[in-house]
């Protein structure tokens, strides 16, 4: 792993990301042979916002290497609440840790706590910024189900807050994928990430209708469209209504298509998916723990060579 | 400056004259160079005067004062055909094209207010230059219109 710190999915080349793809596979084929990787290894957890799930992975992740976590726990107890800033939160704890993952509601955050620490920094998540693992763990999902070259991929959803999108779709344009994106008018790539891709030449569609395309996607990514983006109730139910999927119209229309999620969902798959072949959407919440080590392994092992 | 120009303006012992800015933009040109009229500088403006190749230009003259890189910087981005002409003893000593840079540090603040460092950081703030605009390095926020209103 040529990288000091995890911040964004931009820094990753297709050879970064095929290096962790790779080493998560040997995880996943034979997790004994790595408990014992990283003995005494201690990752320091900065939440500065609840994500009790991405703290488990972690979590579990550097338990299975061998090693444990020290945990700030939550802001109401740190120094944070004392007014703290950053940049001294984090060279403190360093001093507590061999790497360090990072969750903070604003944006840049990542990036200017790792100008300031010698360890491997781990951009858990940036306000709606970049969240790079979620992205290392989304494309080892889609290579196992169905390639990532080659690839066309519909991405559906909030598309102008979520963090995950604009992280996978960075990601993608170092393979053959060819990407669709379906969201209501509101909720829009923003300029920035589309300027992004653009500039590394992908091919990207955008619709404001799933039903059109849905029949040439190998993988439909969903990911939720949040209440609080709309004046009212009653739009949110009529808009979010458009883009929701159930069985029948997979069977219908594309009887094999592999359907993500990031989840939490609320509605936008129904239930009747997950007994499917379609919903592969747990799978893909498991694969965090392997792709975590994978990452973490590489850059404890870079750190002590 | 041809001699028509120089009637709207005199000469100045020392100090510095910024020609050539886009017409209409020499407030913005002020504020870059932090003048707000009350700290005593002597200034002298001409706005929208003809230019062959701009259209209309405006011209700042500053007195005893010359700019340092960071003003240059930010000055290219708003008045990119912008001359700087620095003035000792009413004579031309240096005559310099603006250049864009590659970034411009710690002239310019986030528009997003949820950017890092928009908040209270010990970090400077960091814009990469873009063919047109500028980008925030910390959280990617893009600015193409109205970069002068991002001036500190
Ligand atoms: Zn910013």
């Amino acid at each position: 792993m040529p990288h000091d710190h995890i911040i964004s999915a931009k820094q990753l080349s297709r050879a970064d990301i095929e290096e962790v793809l790779d080493r998560a596979a040997e995880i996943d084929d034979n997790p004994a042979a790595f408990t014992q990787r990283h003995p005494g290894a201690l990752l320091g957890l900065l939440f500065f916002e609840p994500s009790t799930r991405t703290k488990m992975s972690f979590t579990a992740a550097i338990k299975r290497l061998g090693g444990d976590v020290v945990d700030m726990g939550p802001v109401e107890y740190s120094s944070v609440e004392k007014g703290e800033s950053l940049a001294d939160t984090v060279r403190v704890v360093e001093g507590y840790a061999d790497a360090l993952v990072m969750r903070h509601p604003s944006e840049g955050s990542a990036k200017m706590a790792s100008e300031f620490v010698d360890v491997p920094l781990i951009n858990a998540g940036d306000g709606a910024g970049q969240h790079p693992t979620q992205t290392l763990l989304d494309l080892y999902t889609i290579r196992e189900n169905a390639g990532l070259d080659d690839l066309t991929i519909g991405i559906m959803g909030d598309l102008k807050y979520g963090r995950t999108v604009h992280s996978l779709a960075h990601a993608l344009t170092n393979f053959d994928a060819t990407q669709h994106f379906i969201s209501p008018e509101s909720l829009k790539l923003p300029r920035s990430v589309r300027y992004d891709l653009h500039e590394e030449g992908a091919t990207i569609r955008e619709h404001t209708e799933l039903e059109p395309i849905l029949s040439s996607l190998d993988v439909l990514y969903v990911t939720r469209i949040q209440k609080e983006r709309f004046p009212d109730e009653s739009e949110y139910r009529a808009v979010a209504g458009e883009y929701q999927i159930d069985a029948q119209t997979l069977e219908e229309v594309n009887d094999d298509v592999t359907v993500l999620h990031p989840l939490p969902r609320v509605d936008e798959i129904d239930h009747d998916v997950d007994a499917t072949e379609h919903a592969q959407f747990f799978e893909q919440a498991h694969n965090g723990v392997p792709v975590r080590m994978a990452l973490l392994d590489l850059m404890l092992e870079g750190e002590s060579a | 400056m041809s001699d028509d120009e120089q009637l709207r303006v005199s000469k100045i012992p020392r100090g510095t004259v910024i020609d050539h800015i886009t017409g209409g933009e020499a407030m913005h040109v002020l504020s870059i160079l932090g003048i707000e009229g009350g700290d005593g500088d002597t200034v002298s403006i001409v706005m929208n005067a003809p230019s062959d190749r701009l259209g209309t230009k405006d011209i700042v003259k500053v007195e005893d004062r010359e700019l340092s890189q960071a003003e240059l910087d930010v000055l290219s981005l708003i008045a990119p055909a912008a001359t700087i002409n620095i003035i000792r003893d009413f004579e031309v000593v240096e005559k310099d094209r603006v250049s864009r840079p590659e970034e411009v540090a710690g002239v310019l603040s986030c528009p997003n207010r949820n950017c890092i460092t928009t908040g209270n950081e010990p970090v400077e703030s960091r814009f990469d230059v873009l063919a047109e605009g500028v980008r925030c390095a910390y959280c990617g926020t893009i600015v193409r219109d109205d970069i002068a209103d991002l001036i500190d």
